[in-house]
């Protein structure tokens, strides 16, 4: 019995030890043989010292066997082992076993080496399917590099499949991590695939790789050449290694020459860039100044508090989310949609409250509404801190506005395309209360000339406070973007109250077109000087200048003319 | 004329939020249950409003606990503890007026708090001026040495050295170029200005760093992660190494994210983002960034489970993460309690003597050694972020590593050691000419 069980083991080591140096290709040769068997392979069914569970499916082959043993190992070399083993066997679990260990849902048992998924609560067996109760589990940690391996396994397997996109997109993302394992199963790609544009994929990985990796010496030269004529920008990187380290100048001055045509270009699309990034900051501007053009340029009330407006209107997104979350998950995605109305009307309540309860008993004082209404932010910050907690909250962005689209040379991201959609919609409405509503009719009569407007009929007292509440409501707006792409904490309205200011005074008060250039100028402005002599001293020789502008045309870019304006 | 005004009614105001904090469930003084005596005090010095409130009033939850459980063990030579809580309100010459308030009008034996670097140098004249005792619980950027503070987070040399290491190593990817991303202020100026000698020291050209400062409270970081990309792309392992300050990281890594950056790509090393900053935060898209620290929550060892399960009790909250610098007071608090046992007497002279030598086991394994340095000896973790919000330890120091105050990769620093123990007595001893530089040691 002891002879034949370590005969078993001395096979099951053989396999392994053949396998470990010779690489993947042995292996992949092992696999491929193992597969079709419909019978248990011989070594397969014992191997029960190390593993007694394992095994005990007829679909898995030694390599496979091996590989999930290896998974099972708590040190991330042999995990590494592992992943690259499965990235070139064809088991039919081996898609779901990489993806499990990628996302953290695989583990092993802790007294078998059973390998187990785990999803929504339940543990399946990762080879048979079966579920799995009670048992103690320890889950499989990875690490970066770990999941590197995972990712050039996965696109190794997705190689074969049978959609042309996904063998294309597999070889883009081989491209992108090369690696010199995956040379052989790339090769053996080409040779049988027939569509072209995945060939013209697997040659930009080929090229990649034997770059990277060096895997193939004296193919260089046709690599920088592919490369350079695919006109890729994120080529550069590979090139620029080649540039720096070839020993052969001839490569090296052909790699350089490609860099330096990569840059031109890069430097052209860096332009567009930074217009779109600068457009993108001042849209946030914008929606941070809207509102106060309203009640600061419109009514002229200094409000202090308009920043924790801000504030509440991305906790009442945390909030619309929580609720969603909890009573309607349904509706979870469009949870930005509901968050939308419900932060204008919380807003818009609270404007209305503060209008009625504080500012009014200070119009035409505007120092004491300036302390007022700081104090005022100074007693929200603390109620909500006291309501939600002193740390962030977390309000999730929808995975239909994460990520990002490439335009030629640039990424941009599609949050921010949102963003700057959504400040163009908040303007439009806005000018259209004002300008074609009865209520907008009323608010600029009382603007322009309140004794006027008060003997023509107009409730005046009503028009203030619902011209308050209104750019209240977009400050409420304005939180649900901002809550995007900033912390949501009681804090968050201080970082925006200045420069919306800023926006307003800068622009004109009074006039939206105004505010729309002044957030436009100071966003493009801050984001082209950004690159160019830092952030922080963007932002101060930025300031320097409107300060200085503002010195020379006291009333902004485009002041309000008329009689009703009064100096 | 207009600023003055705005100033004087901020600080009024300041105080007004402090009534309403009062009033909304912050005791000023919380008086614990007290085995007899005269109690002793002890002063908490942490922001429980404005900007830092985040993260400090967790801090001052924390000490809250460690004084209850302490009296409930019979106090320290047989007094009870009395905790002092003051809010300086995020606002950084407050701390030094409220240190002072401590000190001279409430009496207290110790004073534990401060978070930021500015805070604490605010605090340090009052302390050294009055002789009093601050603990300071977070990593900093070194370069201070006072006899009245003692330094339980990490030195430079604790976490920013071996996290640089551990990017440099074959399993942190061997990085060749290195991106150092900060917050424009006195921690992440310093650190990078170690950082750079030390990479430069380890063989990596001028050509292959790039440092890059922002505004607090950035929450646009289009350009500055274009840049990072831009940076990466030149073939060689680029690491990005973040003293970004608190959270204004979640926008970077957002953004991160959202360019396509992954961590397998460009991983970033970030020295303050803690399990705390975690919970606020949609961790999906983070999985695999790095952090170094001394303390992590998911360290599986008795009492860090025995610690964690009485902060949750404590608080009520069964969700409640730990961290770093809660650590550090843990460590802070018990060395304190040990030296004021050891002197017999809650005399500041007498117990900051007693206080070198003396050795408190860390929650996560191993011993804290309190050096002549006034810093302590800690382990260092590297965590990668998990989806859960916590970290996986990824790799640590064989053994504990002394904290130094002053960093040998900085020239003028090179030859200088603290020693606050005989015959030296000095903060800033020059081991090159045998002679204490004196002055102030910060």
């Amino acid at each position: 019995m002891a002879e034949a069980r370590a005969a078993v083991l001395l096979v099951a080591l053989l396999s392994v030890a053949s396998c470990l140096p010779l690489g993947p290709a042995i292996c992949l040769a092992q696999d491929r043989t193992g597969i079709p068997t419909p019978t248990p392979a011989p070594t397969s069914i014992p191997a029960p010292i190390s593993a007694p569970d394992v095994g005990h499916s007829n679909a898995v082959s030694d390599a496979d066997g091996e590989a999930l043993r290896a998974l099972a190992s708590r040190h991330f070399e042999a995990i590494g082992r592992g992943v690259a083993r499965l990235g070139v066997s064809d088991a039919p679990w081996g898609k779901a076993v990489l993806e499990a260990l990628h996302d953290g849902r695989l583990a092993v048992g802790s007294d078998s080496d059973r390998i187990v998924i785990r999803e929504n609560g339940v543990a399946r067996d990762a080879v048979t399917g079966a579920t799995l109760t009670g048992d103690a589990l320890r889950r499989i940690r990875v690490n970066n590099r770990i999941r590197g391996a995972i990712r050039i396994a996965l696109a190794e397997r997705a190689l074969r499949a049978n959609d042309v996109s996904a063998r294309e997109a597999a070889a883009m993302a081989l491209y992108h991590h090369p690696g010199a394992d995956a040379l052989p199963v790339l090769d053996r790609a080409m040779s049988r695939e027939k569509a072209a544009s995945v060939k013209r994929a697997l040659t930009l990985a080929r090229a990649a790789i034997v770059l990277k990796t060096g895997a193939a010496p004296g193919q260089e030269r046709a690599a920088v050449e592919t490369l350079g004529k695919s006109g890729r920008l994120d080529a550069r990187g590979l090139l620029a290694g080649v540039a720096s380290s070839s020993s052969d100048p001839e490569i090296a001055g052909s790699a350089r020459k490609a860099v330096a045509s990569i840059d031109r270009r890069q430097r052209l699309w860096g332009i567009v860039q930074n217009v779109f990034y600068g457009a993108s900051l001042g849209s946030v501007l914008m929606l941070a100044a809207m509102g106060l053009a309203v009640t600061f340029g419109v009514m002229g009330v200094i409000n202090m508090a308009h920043g924790e407006l801000m504030m509440i209107g991305a906790y009442a997104t945390y909030a619309t989310q929580y609720g969603l979350h909890r009573w309607l998950p349904g509706l979870e995605t469009w949870s930005l949609a509901v968050a939308v109305p419900v932060a204008f009307g919380v807003c818009w309540l609270l404007g209305i409250a503060i209008e009625k309860g504080l500012i009014r008993f200070l119009y035409g004082r505007p120092l004491e509404t300036l302390l007022a209404t700081w104090g005022l932010s100074l007693c929200l910050q603390q109620l909500v801190r006291s309501l939600f907690g002193p740390t962030n909250v977390a309000v999730t962005t929808p995975s239909f506005l994460s990520g990002s689209v490439a335009i030629g040379g640039t990424e941009i991201t599609i949050g921010r395309i949102a963003i700057l959609v959504f400040s163009g919609c908040v303007m439009a409405g806005l000018l259209f209360i004002l300008r074609r509503t009865r209520f907008g009719l009323q608010m600029r009569a009382v603007t322009q000339n309140r004794r006027m407007a008060a003997l023509m009929g107009i409730r005046t007292a009503r028009v203030d406070a619902l011209t308050f509440g209104l750019g209240s409501g977009i400050a409420g707006l304005a939180g649900v973007a901002v809550s995007q792409i900033d912390n949501v904490s009681p804090n968050l309205g201080q970082g925006y109250i200045i420069d919306s200011f800023l926006v307003v005074v800068f622009g004109g008060v009074g006039n939206l077109w105004g505010t729309l250039a002044a957030a436009m100028t100071l966003g493009i402005g801050d984001k082209v000087l950004e690159p160019l002599i830092g952030a922080v001293s963007g932002k101060i020789l930025l300031l320097v200048l409107v300060i200085l502008y503002i010195q020379k045309h006291p009333r902004g870019m485009f002041p309000l003319r008329g009689r009703g304006v009064d100096s | 004329m207009n600023a003055s005004v705005s100033r004087l009614t901020r600080r009024a105001l300041a105080r007004g939020g402090l009534g309403l904090a009062a009033l909304s469930g912050y005791a000023p003084r919380a008086r614990a249950a007290a085995p007899g005596g005269a109690p002793i005090r002890i002063g908490i010095l942490h922001s429980l409003s404005g900007t830092m409130a985040i993260s400090e009033t967790t801090l001052k939850d924390v000490m809250l606990m460690l004084v209850a459980e302490q009296n409930r063990r019979g106090g320290v030579l047989g007094r009870p503890l009395e905790a002092v809580v003051v809010d300086p309100a995020s606002n950084w010459p407050l701390y030094a007026e409220k240190a002072r308030q401590l000190i001279a009008v409430d009496r207290v034996s110790a004073i534990f708090g401060c978070w930021t670097s500015v805070s604490r140098k605010s605090v340090l004249p009052v302390v050294e001026e009055l002789n009093g005792i601050l603990f300071y619980p977070v990593q900093y950027e070194g370069q201070e040495c006072s006899r009245n503070i003692f330094y339980t987070g990490a030195a430079p040399n604790q976490q920013a050295i071996p996290a640089v290491d551990y990017l440099l190593g074959e399993e942190g990817g061997a990085a060749k170029r290195f991106a150092l991303i900060g917050t424009d202020y006195v921690y992440p100026r310093t650190t990078n200005q170690i950082l750079r000698n030390y990479l430069l020291a380890r063989g990596i050209t001028p050509g292959d760093i790039m440092i890059d400062y922002t505004p607090f409270g950035q929450s646009d970081w289009q350009t500055s992660v274009s840049r990072i990309k831009a940076f990466g792309s030149a073939g060689k392992k680029t690491a990005v190494i973040s003293t970004v300050n608190g959270d204004a990281n979640v926008p970077f890594y957002k953004e991160l994210g959202n360019q396509g950056v992954s961590a397998t790509d460009i991983p970033v090393m970030a020295f303050s983002v803690g399990e705390e900053e975690l919970a606020g935060m949609d961790t999906g898209g983070l999985v695999g960034q790095l952090a170094a620290w001394n303390y992590f929550q998911s360290i599986d060892t008795p009492q860090n489970t025995a610690f964690i399960r009485s902060w949750r009790d404590f608080t009520g909250n069964p969700k409640r993460t730990a961290n770093d610098p809660m650590e550090a007071h843990y460590l802070g608090f018990n060395l304190w309690v040990q030296a004021v046992t050891k002197a017999g007497t809650t005399d500041s002279d007498a117990v900051i003597d007693a206080m070198v030598g003396l050795r408190q086991g860390n929650l996560t394994g191993g011993t804290a050694v309190m050096l002549p340095d006034h810093h302590l000896s800690k382990p260092v973790y590297i965590g990668e972020i998990q989806d859960d919000g916590q970290f996986a330890v990824v790799w640590q120091t064989p053994a504990e590593i002394p904290g130094e105050a002053w960093s040998r990769y900085v020239p003028e620093t090179r030859t200088l050691v603290g020693d606050w123990t005989a015959p030296r007595h000095c903060g800033n001893y020059d081991t090159a000419r045998k002679l204490c530089l004196g002055g102030r040691h910060g």
